[in-house]
């Protein structure tokens, strides 16, 4: 996500489109993550309920993956989860396998 | 040619100050005015609710319970579009303080009258600048009045500042309480129509009521984008100290009273100088006419807009005196003087101007202050450019340490 220079901005915070929110990324501060095995999950979309930001991906009633651009890593989804089948890894770990660090 | 502005003649009444800001609001006529009554501004809005339920304005008069409520009115009418205003004092600008960042931050070209009050405690209720000089990092435009004719004339000006595509930010016009504010003075009242059309409807680019173009006011920003808002604040702020004397110089064409960043008074060939903001500048006057006819070169500096701070403006001006006092009547506890007189310093500073230079704090709560103190400055001043000591730098402006029997 490119950040914008202070003269590329609307004033006052004015938001003129809608739906900026999907667009604009919010979990870049977060110091971990959470990690599904697909293999315990039975999809009973749990997490999908308590997360609080909307970040668990879900298509046809199945889980199919975290939105880490919105996951702010809290581990609700982890806590809640009957199954264990979320585990909240290190961030920064997690980066440097991806290879983004 | 379009642009050419023809003098019109204005009606000389005698007015007290505060009903001169309440002629000014009903000329102005804006879209909604909300406000908490408070001495001594409380003459401000009992007039323009007459005018109200006389039905001379189309205003949305809203009477709130509080002026952290006027000001929060002002600033949802504000976003929706419509030219809010209000006003208020001392206690009750303090109440608006959390609001005050929310107007200036948003840009909401909200106009303000505050007649100067203390701050208690001791419970006082006369005049000071304390309470509009502590909102001085608020981001609002900052212009002080010293008599009747410039409150009035202010706040027609400052609906043109706040509003400026340029500046876009809220706008507060000081005005000493009861010296000015209940006291009787002389002014000219503009035909209603020339203040009309100096004001002209106001279009705003961005309002919650515009269907067409949907926007959001007051969302979250995180780390990355509140700095740059304040970054762009900031410019704004500072695009007024070009706009502040062009809306100046177009009014003084309508009215043939000129209005810039700050006003010398006898200051081109003043050895030494007082440099004061408001009312006072009037004594200040008084002062420098009588040892003027006394063959003494003595000036005044008076500053007229507070925020943005005009350093150019005040270091050219004072360029040139050998020594200078800095007249603040706000209690700034513990600082090395007072705000206008540090700000002062450090404008003269970073210009290589060096000179001899004081700070004296004078009439807190009411505290009169007559010519022949303001005189005493000037000889105090005399001998320090004569290489008296400067010592103390921070003064307090005649108050004797043990009462005369």
């Amino acid at each position: 996500m490119k950040i914008k220079g202070w003269k590329e901005i609307m004033p006052g915070g004015l938001v003129t489109e809608p739906g900026s929110s999907v667009t604009y990324e919010t979990g870049t501060w977060r110091s971990s993550r959470p990690t599904i095995d697909k293999e315990r999950c039975t999809h009973c979309l749990l997490c999908w309920v308590f997360c609080p930001d909307g970040s668990i991906v879900v298509r046809d009633s199945k889980v199919v993956g975290i939105d880490l651009k919105h996951c702010k890593g809290c581990g609700i989804c982890a806590n809640e989860c009957p199954r264990h089948a979320i585990t909240m890894v290190d961030e920064i770990k997690a980066r440097v396998e991806e290879g983004l660090s | 040619m379009s642009n050419v502005i023809q003098q019109v003649k204005g009606k000389v009444v005698a007015l007290e100050g505060d009903y001169a800001i309440a002629e000014a609001l009903r000329q102005i006529n804006p879209d909604v005015m909300a406000a908490y009554p408070i001495t001594p501004q409380t003459e401000i809005v009992q007039k323009f609710s007459e005018f109200y339920a006389e039905g001379v304005v189309d205003t949305e008069f809203v009477p709130v319970e509080s002026e952290h409520a006027a000001l929060s009115t002002c600033v949802g009418a504000s976003a929706a579009g419509a030219r809010a205003m209000t006003a208020t004092c001392g206690a009750g600008l303090a109440l608006m303080w959390e609001i005050l960042w929310c107007a200036s931050g948003l840009r909401l070209p909200i106009v303000m009258a505050v007649v100067n009050r203390s701050l208690s405690a001791p419970l006082n209720i006369l005049t000071d600048q304390t309470d509009e000089m502590a909102t001085r990092d608020a981001g609002w435009v900052q212009l002080y009045a010293e008599s009747h004719q410039e409150a009035y004339d202010n706040i027609i000006q400052a609906v043109r500042i706040a509003e400026h595509p340029d500046v876009m930010l809220p706008t507060m016009c000081g005005m000493a309480g009861f010296v000015l504010g209940h006291a009787l003075g002389q002014l000219e009242l503009l035909p209603d129509e020339a203040v009309r059309k100096f004001v002209h409807i106001y279009h705003p680019h961005y309002s919650l009521l515009d269907t067409d173009c949907p926007v959001t006011f007051g969302a979250f920003d995180h780390w990355d984008y509140f700095f740059p808002h304040k970054r762009q604040q900031w410019e704004g702020l500072n695009n007024a100290l070009r706009v502040i004397p062009e809306i100046g110089e177009e009014f003084g064409r309508l009215t043939g009273r000129y209005y810039g960043l700050v006003e010398p008074y006898m200051l081109d060939d003043a050895e030494v100088a007082i440099v004061i903001i408001g009312s006072a500048a009037g004594a200040t006057r008084v002062a420098i006419d009588e040892m003027r006819a006394e063959g003494i070169k003595v000036g005044m500096l008076k500053v007229r807009c507070y925020r943005p701070f005009p350093a150019d403006a005040i270091a050219e001006a004072l360029q040139g005196r050998k020594a200078v006092a800095v007249l603040d009547r706000t209690s700034c506890m513990g600082g090395e003087g007072s705000p206008l007189f540090t700000e002062i310093c450090s404008a003269l500073y970073n210009r290589n101007i060096a000179m001899k230079i004081i700070s004296y704090t004078y009439g807190l709560g009411g505290y009169d202050t007559i010519p022949e103190e303001f005189c005493q400055v000037y000889r105090n001043l005399l001998q320090i450019a004569q290489g008296g000591k400067i010592e103390p730098i921070h003064r307090f402006l005649s108050l004797p340490e043990r009462g005369e029997s």
